[in-house]
């Protein structure tokens, strides 16, 4: 990263290396997605084929990602939409790591209370 | 099939969601909800699920530019996050429990007061005189940025931790009952209460709205709430307009910022109090 760093990081690159690994962890989320929605997009308006029966569409993991196999244009878009809803889960996960390099520890706490009360309420939205 | 004027109807309301999204540390869905119901007629069920990936897309894609900026502050934002996750738990234990109808009337009066605050300080470029709190420098509730309107580095501190962490708390709550108000709290706990610089705090709502909406968008998802044909036009296009409005926001001064947020605040409490008065 960089040059100092079998010196000991200062204060300052300290925050870099967190701020850095989280900025990154949203910009590849988002670019990912964004072309994958895109792709499913393109074929989509292309082709006039949804993959599915007129006003249906997947609504589950497993769905989605067995479709994308036969490259359904619906199952695309959804797979990229997952990933872009993944990808603030994914960021906070993340920072758990950096903020543990850092040597954080409330941070580090702070941060896994966050992505426990994040998986609780994912289960409890699944147990409606 | 969706029509490709339809799709791209849709992408532009989305780059113009993007960016006020951007701009104002909102999710966009105050932009995103309207335009796809009452101009292009689209089912209330997808414009709600438009709105959750609005929402994401706009955190993500605006975040990423404003931490590489350094003006989102991670520490604020991670430290409030404990208080927005678990409001929005109990709130999802709440529902039924308490009459929306309550909610919207009092959050309208927050809000209108917050609006009339926030109106007061419109000519603050930065807040000034501040004690800082004494868990402020215990959990680096604080920081620096360059600002480039006014070409120094500014530096700051939190004063009302517990009254911005108890108001994060609140939108939790709301967020989770209503799913609306993700954003616009936010920004009232940073700036009244904690009394961040504008930019500070609509940058770090808007890294914060996407861990939120995050959690509840896997129900809306099983519901059947994203339309993909819809949603995708939404994500690309939010994506789009966000990063325009990161470009835009650090030219803008913290007092533009303010005068732009003044009426969205004013119009979404006049909205909220006629939901609460019609039940």
């Amino acid at each position: 990263m960089e040059k100092n760093e079998s010196k000991g990081l200062t204060q300052e690159s300290h925050a870099l290396v967190v701020e850095d690994v989280i900025s990154r962890s949203l910009r590849w989320g988002v670019v990912i997605s964004a072309i994958i929605i895109a792709v499913g997009l393109v074929i989509y308006l292309l082709t006039g084929d949804s993959g599915y029966p007129a006003g249906f569409f997947p609504t589950s993991i497993p769905q989605v990602l067995k479709d994308v196999v036969y490259f359904k244009s619906f199952a695309i878009i959804d797979l990229g939409l997952l990933l872009l809803i993944a990808t603030p889960i994914f960021r906070v996960a993340a920072s758990i790591i950096a903020f543990l390099f850092d040597g954080d520890r409330p941070y580090v706490l702070i941060t896994t209370y966050v992505l426990a009360m994040l998986i609780l309420s994912l289960l409890l939205g699944k147990a409606e | 099939m969706i029509s490709l004027s339809l799709i791209v109807l849709i992408f532009i309301s989305a780059v113009l969601a993007g960016i006020v999204g951007a701009l104002l540390g909102l999710g966009g869905g105050i932009v995103i909800i309207p335009t796809l119901t009452l101009l292009l007629n689209i089912d209330i069920r997808y414009a709600i699920g438009a709105s959750i990936v609005s929402v994401i897309a706009t955190s993500s894609g605006a975040a990423a530019a404003y931490i590489r900026d350094r003006i989102t502050n991670i520490r604020i934002g991670m430290f409030l996050e404990m208080a927005t996750t678990t409001g929005a738990i109990t709130g999802a234990y709440l529902g039924g429990l308490i009459s929306p109808r309550y909610l919207y009337i009092i959050f309208a009066v927050v809000l209108g007061y917050s609006t009339l605050a926030m109106f007061k300080r419109r000519n603050q470029e930065l807040p000034e005189g501040i004690t800082p709190h004494p868990l402020a420098k215990k959990l680096k509730l604080e920081g620096s940025y360059y600002d480039q309107v006014l070409k120094r580095k500014v530096e700051y501190t939190s004063t009302g931790v517990y009254e911005g962490f108890g108001i994060m708390y609140g939108a939790g709550v709301i967020s989770g009952l209503l799913g609306i108000g993700n954003g616009i709290f936010k920004v009232m706990a940073m700036d009244m209460f904690m009394k961040l610089p504008m930019k500070v705090s609509t940058a770090t709502s808007n890294f914060m709205i996407g861990v939120t909406a995050a959690a509840s968008a896997g129900i809306y998802f099983a519901r059947g709430n994203i339309h993909p044909a819809i949603a995708a036009p939404v994500a690309l296009g939010v994506v789009i307009g966000a990063t325009l409005g990161t470009r835009l926001m650090v030219r803008l001064r913290n007092t533009t910022l303010r005068k732009i947020f003044v009426p969205v605040l004013l119009y979404v409490s006049l909205e909220m109090l006629l939901k609460g008065l019609r039940g």
